[in-house]
Protein backbone atom coordinates (compact mmCIF):
# COMPACT_ATOMS: atom_id res chain seq x y z
CA UNK A 1 0.00 0.00 0.00
CA UNK A 2 2.40 2.45 1.03
CA UNK A 3 4.66 1.40 -1.58
CA UNK A 4 1.90 2.68 -4.08
CA UNK A 5 1.61 6.22 -1.70
CA UNK A 6 5.40 6.80 -2.48
CA UNK A 7 6.18 5.67 -5.83
CA UNK A 8 2.96 8.10 -7.06
CA UNK A 9 3.25 10.43 -10.01
CA UNK A 10 6.83 8.46 -10.50
CA UNK A 11 7.54 6.05 -13.35
CA UNK A 12 7.73 2.31 -13.09
CA UNK A 13 10.09 1.19 -10.23
CA UNK A 14 13.81 1.09 -11.08
CA UNK A 15 14.91 -2.09 -10.90
CA UNK A 16 18.30 -0.58 -9.72
CA UNK A 17 19.43 2.44 -7.93
CA UNK A 18 21.50 4.59 -9.95
CA UNK A 19 24.93 5.07 -8.35
CA UNK A 20 24.81 8.55 -9.01
CA UNK A 21 23.10 10.98 -11.13
CA UNK A 22 24.94 11.54 -14.52
CA UNK A 23 24.09 14.06 -15.97
CA UNK A 24 23.85 13.94 -19.65
CA UNK A 25 22.56 16.64 -21.91
CA UNK A 26 23.01 18.01 -25.55
CA UNK A 27 26.34 20.67 -26.08
CA UNK A 28 23.29 23.04 -27.91
CA UNK A 29 21.75 23.79 -24.21
CA UNK A 30 25.79 24.21 -23.17
CA UNK A 31 26.38 26.60 -26.18
CA UNK A 32 22.92 28.84 -25.68
CA UNK A 33 24.23 30.01 -22.24
CA UNK A 34 27.10 30.42 -23.11
CA UNK A 35 26.13 32.47 -25.64
CA UNK A 36 23.31 34.54 -23.16
CA UNK A 37 26.49 35.04 -20.90
CA UNK A 38 28.32 36.68 -23.34
CA UNK A 39 24.95 38.60 -24.05
CA UNK A 40 24.71 39.78 -20.61
CA UNK A 41 28.13 40.65 -19.80
CA UNK A 42 28.17 42.23 -22.76
CA UNK A 43 25.06 44.24 -21.35
CA UNK A 44 26.68 44.85 -18.01
CA UNK A 45 30.02 46.28 -19.96
CA UNK A 46 27.88 48.72 -21.50
CA UNK A 47 26.48 50.38 -18.60
CA UNK A 48 29.57 50.91 -17.37
CA UNK A 49 30.57 51.98 -21.22
CA UNK A 50 27.52 54.77 -21.87
CA UNK A 51 27.95 55.76 -18.07
CA UNK A 52 24.97 55.08 -16.99
CA UNK A 53 24.35 56.20 -13.10
CA UNK A 54 22.08 56.37 -10.39
CA UNK A 55 19.61 53.55 -9.68
CA UNK A 56 18.70 52.49 -13.48
CA UNK A 57 22.87 51.59 -13.14
CA UNK A 58 22.52 50.03 -10.05
CA UNK A 59 19.27 48.05 -11.05
CA UNK A 60 20.78 46.89 -14.91
CA UNK A 61 24.27 45.67 -13.32
CA UNK A 62 21.93 43.27 -10.49
CA UNK A 63 19.85 42.13 -12.63
CA UNK A 64 22.72 40.83 -15.39
CA UNK A 65 24.60 39.92 -12.17
CA UNK A 66 21.67 37.83 -11.17
CA UNK A 67 20.56 36.48 -14.43
CA UNK A 68 24.32 35.10 -15.13
CA UNK A 69 24.53 33.30 -11.69
CA UNK A 70 21.25 31.68 -12.14
CA UNK A 71 22.18 30.73 -15.64
CA UNK A 72 25.88 29.00 -14.30
CA UNK A 73 24.31 27.60 -11.62
CA UNK A 74 21.40 26.41 -12.92
CA UNK A 75 22.96 24.50 -16.15
CA UNK A 76 26.77 24.57 -16.18
CA UNK A 77 26.50 23.51 -12.66
CA UNK A 78 23.23 21.26 -13.55
CA UNK A 79 21.67 22.54 -10.34
CA UNK A 80 17.97 22.82 -12.48
CA UNK A 81 18.17 18.69 -12.48
CA UNK A 82 19.44 17.90 -9.28
CA UNK A 83 17.03 16.40 -5.89
CA UNK A 84 15.18 19.19 -4.49
CA UNK A 85 17.29 18.10 -0.94
CA UNK A 86 20.51 18.94 -2.57
CA UNK A 87 19.11 22.04 -4.20
CA UNK A 88 17.72 23.92 -0.76
CA UNK A 89 20.71 22.68 1.67
CA UNK A 90 22.85 24.68 -0.57
CA UNK A 91 21.08 27.55 -2.19
CA UNK A 92 19.16 28.69 0.77
CA UNK A 93 21.75 29.50 3.15
CA UNK A 94 23.47 31.87 0.83
CA UNK A 95 19.72 33.72 0.71
CA UNK A 96 20.52 34.63 4.51
CA UNK A 97 23.65 36.56 3.57
CA UNK A 98 21.43 39.10 2.70
CA UNK A 99 20.34 39.40 6.42
CA UNK A 100 23.95 40.39 7.02
CA UNK A 101 24.35 42.70 4.02
CA UNK A 102 21.14 44.18 5.77
CA UNK A 103 22.87 44.60 9.13
CA UNK A 104 26.10 45.73 7.68
CA UNK A 105 24.40 48.49 5.52
CA UNK A 106 22.46 49.76 8.21
CA UNK A 107 25.84 49.46 10.28
CA UNK A 108 27.91 51.29 7.90
CA UNK A 109 25.47 54.10 7.14
CA UNK A 110 25.70 54.77 11.24
CA UNK A 111 29.63 55.05 10.97
CA UNK A 112 29.64 57.27 7.90
CA UNK A 113 26.90 60.09 9.68
CA UNK A 114 29.22 59.62 12.72
CA UNK A 115 32.44 60.30 10.84
CA UNK A 116 30.85 63.37 9.25
CA UNK A 117 29.49 64.61 12.34
CA UNK A 118 32.24 63.96 15.34
CA UNK A 119 35.15 63.62 12.95
CA UNK A 120 34.85 66.68 10.63
CA UNK A 121 34.86 64.12 7.78
CA UNK A 122 38.09 62.59 7.92
CA UNK A 123 38.59 58.59 6.56
CA UNK B 1 -1.19 4.16 9.95
CA UNK B 2 0.21 4.00 6.47
CA UNK B 3 2.77 6.91 7.30
CA UNK B 4 4.33 4.94 9.69
CA UNK B 5 4.84 2.18 7.36
CA UNK B 6 6.52 4.82 5.24
CA UNK B 7 8.60 5.88 7.31
CA UNK B 8 9.89 2.25 8.60
CA UNK B 9 10.48 1.54 4.71
CA UNK B 10 12.58 4.03 4.02
CA UNK B 11 14.89 3.42 7.09
CA UNK B 12 14.66 0.34 7.56
CA UNK B 13 14.01 -1.70 4.52
CA UNK B 14 16.34 -1.43 1.73
CA UNK B 15 14.47 -2.90 -0.69
CA UNK B 16 12.53 -0.39 -1.61
CA UNK B 17 14.68 2.00 -3.34
CA UNK B 18 15.45 5.15 -1.25
CA UNK B 19 15.28 7.45 -4.04
CA UNK B 20 11.31 6.78 -4.97
CA UNK B 21 9.59 9.93 -3.03
CA UNK B 22 6.63 11.98 -3.85
CA UNK B 23 7.75 14.72 -6.04
CA UNK B 24 8.04 18.42 -4.52
CA UNK B 25 8.06 19.59 -0.87
CA UNK B 26 6.73 16.44 0.39
CA UNK B 27 9.60 14.63 -1.04
CA UNK B 28 12.08 16.95 -0.05
CA UNK B 29 10.98 16.88 3.51
CA UNK B 30 10.58 12.67 3.36
CA UNK B 31 14.54 12.83 2.28
CA UNK B 32 15.27 15.25 5.41
CA UNK B 33 12.95 14.14 7.76
CA UNK B 34 14.41 10.69 9.36
CA UNK B 35 17.60 9.54 10.30
CA UNK B 36 19.00 8.33 6.67
CA UNK B 37 21.25 9.48 4.03
CA UNK B 38 20.08 12.98 2.60
CA UNK B 39 21.46 13.50 -0.82
CA UNK B 40 19.96 10.12 -1.93
CA UNK B 41 21.57 9.56 -5.48
CA UNK B 42 24.33 12.58 -5.33
CA UNK B 43 27.55 10.77 -4.98
CA UNK B 44 29.50 11.71 -1.91
CA UNK B 45 32.16 13.66 -3.84
CA UNK B 46 29.57 15.66 -5.49
CA UNK B 47 27.65 15.99 -2.03
CA UNK B 48 30.99 17.19 -0.35
CA UNK B 49 32.04 19.63 -3.48
CA UNK B 50 28.51 21.19 -3.06
CA UNK B 51 29.21 21.39 0.38
CA UNK B 52 32.61 22.90 0.39
CA UNK B 53 31.33 25.72 -2.48
CA UNK B 54 28.91 26.83 0.27
CA UNK B 55 31.57 27.42 2.66
CA UNK B 56 33.46 29.65 -0.36
CA UNK B 57 30.43 31.42 -0.56
CA UNK B 58 30.14 32.66 2.67
CA UNK B 59 34.30 33.50 2.54
CA UNK B 60 33.74 35.70 -0.41
CA UNK B 61 30.65 36.99 0.79
CA UNK B 62 32.15 37.88 3.61
CA UNK B 63 35.14 39.57 1.83
CA UNK B 64 32.03 41.49 -0.67
CA UNK B 65 30.91 42.40 2.88
CA UNK B 66 33.24 44.06 4.63
CA UNK B 67 33.71 46.06 1.07
CA UNK B 68 30.50 47.29 1.15
CA UNK B 69 31.30 48.15 4.87
CA UNK B 70 34.45 50.09 4.16
CA UNK B 71 32.96 51.77 0.77
CA UNK B 72 29.82 53.24 2.37
CA UNK B 73 31.29 54.12 5.72
CA UNK B 74 33.94 56.41 4.36
CA UNK B 75 33.75 60.11 4.09
CA UNK B 76 35.88 59.83 1.75
CA UNK B 77 35.59 59.37 -2.28
CA UNK B 78 35.63 56.62 -4.12
CA UNK B 79 38.02 55.99 -6.63
CA UNK B 80 36.41 55.60 -9.65
CA UNK B 81 36.71 51.81 -11.02
CA UNK B 82 35.72 53.18 -14.24
CA UNK B 83 39.09 55.19 -14.87
CA UNK B 84 40.82 53.45 -12.89
CA UNK B 85 41.10 50.30 -14.74
CA UNK B 86 41.18 52.02 -18.40
CA UNK B 87 43.57 50.97 -20.78
CA UNK B 88 44.96 53.46 -23.21
CA UNK B 89 44.60 51.88 -26.55
CA UNK B 90 45.56 53.18 -29.60
CA UNK B 91 45.43 56.87 -27.90
CA UNK B 92 42.22 55.82 -26.66
CA UNK B 93 41.15 55.47 -23.77
CA UNK B 94 38.43 52.60 -23.29
CA UNK B 95 36.69 52.33 -19.80
CA UNK B 96 37.17 48.90 -17.83
CA UNK B 97 38.28 46.91 -21.16
CA UNK B 98 40.73 44.61 -19.64
CA UNK B 99 38.20 43.80 -16.82
CA UNK B 100 35.57 43.66 -20.24
CA UNK B 101 38.20 40.61 -21.52
CA UNK B 102 38.87 39.05 -18.73
CA UNK B 103 34.97 38.08 -18.05
CA UNK B 104 34.54 37.14 -21.66
CA UNK B 105 37.47 34.60 -21.23
CA UNK B 106 36.85 33.32 -17.75
CA UNK B 107 33.14 32.90 -19.33
CA UNK B 108 34.54 31.20 -22.20
CA UNK B 109 36.41 28.88 -19.62
CA UNK B 110 32.67 28.07 -18.59
CA UNK B 111 31.57 26.77 -21.67
CA UNK B 112 34.11 24.80 -22.42
CA UNK B 113 34.28 22.99 -19.19
CA UNK B 114 30.71 22.04 -19.33
CA UNK B 115 31.28 20.51 -22.85
CA UNK B 116 34.55 18.48 -20.86
CA UNK B 117 32.22 17.45 -18.99
CA UNK B 118 29.33 16.07 -21.47
CA UNK B 119 32.09 14.51 -23.22
CA UNK B 120 33.17 12.91 -19.87
CA UNK B 121 29.94 10.91 -19.49
CA UNK B 122 30.16 9.99 -23.46
CA UNK B 123 33.77 8.06 -22.03
CA UNK B 124 35.31 10.52 -25.42
CA UNK B 125 38.54 10.58 -23.36
CA UNK B 126 40.06 12.38 -26.22
CA UNK B 127 37.49 15.54 -26.56
CA UNK B 128 37.56 15.73 -22.39
CA UNK B 129 41.44 16.03 -22.09
CA UNK B 130 41.42 18.53 -24.88
CA UNK B 131 38.42 20.55 -23.88
CA UNK B 132 40.03 20.48 -19.90
CA UNK B 133 43.28 21.83 -20.98
CA UNK B 134 41.29 24.28 -22.88
CA UNK B 135 39.83 25.31 -19.83
CA UNK B 136 43.28 25.63 -18.10
CA UNK B 137 44.28 27.67 -20.64
CA UNK B 138 41.68 29.85 -20.57
CA UNK B 139 42.35 30.21 -16.73
CA UNK B 140 45.70 30.78 -17.21
CA UNK B 141 45.09 33.52 -19.47
CA UNK B 142 42.87 35.12 -16.82
CA UNK B 143 45.57 35.10 -14.25
CA UNK B 144 48.48 36.27 -16.50
CA UNK B 145 45.78 39.02 -17.29
CA UNK B 146 44.87 39.48 -13.09
CA UNK B 147 48.89 39.82 -12.77
CA UNK B 148 48.87 42.42 -15.34
CA UNK B 149 46.60 44.42 -13.47
CA UNK B 150 48.07 44.18 -10.14
CA UNK B 151 51.69 45.43 -11.81
CA UNK B 152 50.16 48.14 -13.20
CA UNK B 153 48.28 49.57 -10.03
CA UNK B 154 51.09 48.89 -8.16
CA UNK B 155 53.07 50.74 -10.66
CA UNK B 156 50.31 53.66 -10.30
CA UNK B 157 50.56 53.63 -6.28
CA UNK B 158 47.98 51.84 -5.39
CA UNK B 159 49.20 50.28 -2.02
CA UNK B 160 46.67 48.40 0.65
CA UNK B 161 46.84 51.05 2.55
CA UNK B 162 46.81 54.34 0.11
CA UNK B 163 46.13 55.02 -3.27
CA UNK B 164 46.55 58.30 -5.35
CA UNK B 165 42.70 58.42 -6.09
CA UNK B 166 40.60 58.76 -3.13
CA UNK B 167 39.77 56.31 -0.04
CA UNK B 168 42.50 54.44 1.41
CA UNK B 169 39.73 51.13 1.86
CA UNK B 170 40.28 50.92 -2.42
CA UNK B 171 43.36 49.35 -2.40
CA UNK B 172 43.09 46.94 0.42
CA UNK B 173 39.26 45.15 -0.66
CA UNK B 174 41.37 45.73 -4.53
CA UNK B 175 43.91 43.06 -3.26
CA UNK B 176 41.94 41.31 -0.85
CA UNK B 177 38.72 40.07 -2.72
CA UNK B 178 40.94 39.86 -7.00
CA UNK B 179 43.68 37.64 -4.79
CA UNK B 180 41.36 35.71 -3.35
CA UNK B 181 39.80 35.13 -6.67
CA UNK B 182 43.32 34.40 -8.41
CA UNK B 183 44.20 32.29 -6.10
CA UNK B 184 41.39 29.86 -6.86
CA UNK B 185 41.63 30.26 -10.42
CA UNK B 186 45.45 28.94 -10.23
CA UNK B 187 44.47 26.36 -7.85
CA UNK B 188 41.86 25.20 -10.49
CA UNK B 189 44.07 25.60 -13.20
CA UNK B 190 46.22 23.37 -11.29
CA UNK B 191 44.12 20.27 -10.54
CA UNK B 192 42.39 20.88 -14.14
CA UNK B 193 46.07 19.90 -15.73
CA UNK B 194 46.10 17.40 -13.05
CA UNK B 195 42.44 15.93 -14.08
CA UNK B 196 43.36 15.97 -17.60
CA UNK B 197 46.32 13.69 -17.38
CA UNK B 198 44.40 11.20 -15.24
CA UNK B 199 41.72 11.41 -18.27
CA UNK B 200 43.75 11.28 -21.17
CA UNK B 201 45.40 8.11 -19.63
CA UNK B 202 42.04 6.52 -19.26
CA UNK B 203 42.25 6.23 -15.71
CA UNK B 204 38.63 6.29 -15.42
CA UNK B 205 38.20 3.54 -18.50
CA UNK B 206 41.17 1.13 -16.50
CA UNK B 207 39.87 2.23 -12.93
CA UNK B 208 43.29 2.67 -11.95
CA UNK B 209 43.80 3.87 -8.77
CA UNK B 210 44.99 7.13 -7.27
CA UNK B 211 48.67 7.64 -6.21
CA UNK B 212 47.28 9.55 -3.24
CA UNK B 213 43.56 8.30 -2.10
CA UNK B 214 44.44 4.54 -3.76
CA UNK B 215 41.01 4.46 -4.85
CA UNK B 216 39.39 4.01 -8.07
CA UNK B 217 37.96 7.07 -10.10
CA UNK B 218 35.25 7.67 -12.74
CA UNK B 219 34.30 10.28 -14.79
CA UNK B 220 32.22 11.86 -12.09
CA UNK B 221 35.29 13.70 -11.27
CA UNK B 222 35.15 15.60 -14.08
CA UNK B 223 31.98 17.19 -12.97
CA UNK B 224 33.17 17.54 -9.19
CA UNK B 225 35.86 19.34 -11.09
CA UNK B 226 33.85 21.91 -13.20
CA UNK B 227 31.48 22.68 -10.36
CA UNK B 228 34.82 24.09 -8.81
CA UNK B 229 35.48 25.48 -11.83
CA UNK B 230 31.84 27.48 -13.02
CA UNK B 231 32.00 28.82 -8.96
CA UNK B 232 35.25 30.25 -10.03
CA UNK B 233 33.76 32.02 -12.60
CA UNK B 234 30.30 32.19 -10.20
CA UNK B 235 32.34 34.51 -7.96
CA UNK B 236 33.74 36.86 -10.72
CA UNK B 237 30.18 37.71 -11.77
CA UNK B 238 29.50 39.29 -8.35
CA UNK B 239 32.96 40.66 -8.44
CA UNK B 240 32.91 42.00 -11.71
CA UNK B 241 29.25 43.95 -10.73
CA UNK B 242 29.53 44.72 -7.26
CA UNK B 243 33.32 45.77 -7.21
CA UNK B 244 34.68 46.42 -10.73
CA UNK B 245 31.12 48.34 -12.35
CA UNK B 246 29.42 49.54 -8.93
Amino acid sequence: MSQATMTQGMAAPAATTPRDTHQQHPIKLYLVVWGWLFVLSTGSYLVDYFGLQGYLRWGLILLFMILKAGLIVAVFMHMAWERLALIYAILVPPILVLVFVGIMAFESKYTFFTRLFFSGGGS
Amino acid sequence: MAEHVEMAEATLMPAVSPTLRPPGLRGFLADWASDQRAFKNVSWMKAMMWIFLLSDTFIFSCFLLSYMTVRSSTTVPWPNPSEVFALTIGGKSIPLILIAIMTFILISSSGTMAMAVNFGYRRDRTKTALLMLVTAAFGATFVGMQAFEWTKLIMEGVRPWANPWGADQFGSSFFMITGFHGTHVTIGVIFLILMARKVWRGDFDHERRGFFTSRKGNYEIVEVMGLYWHFVDLVWVFIFALFYLW
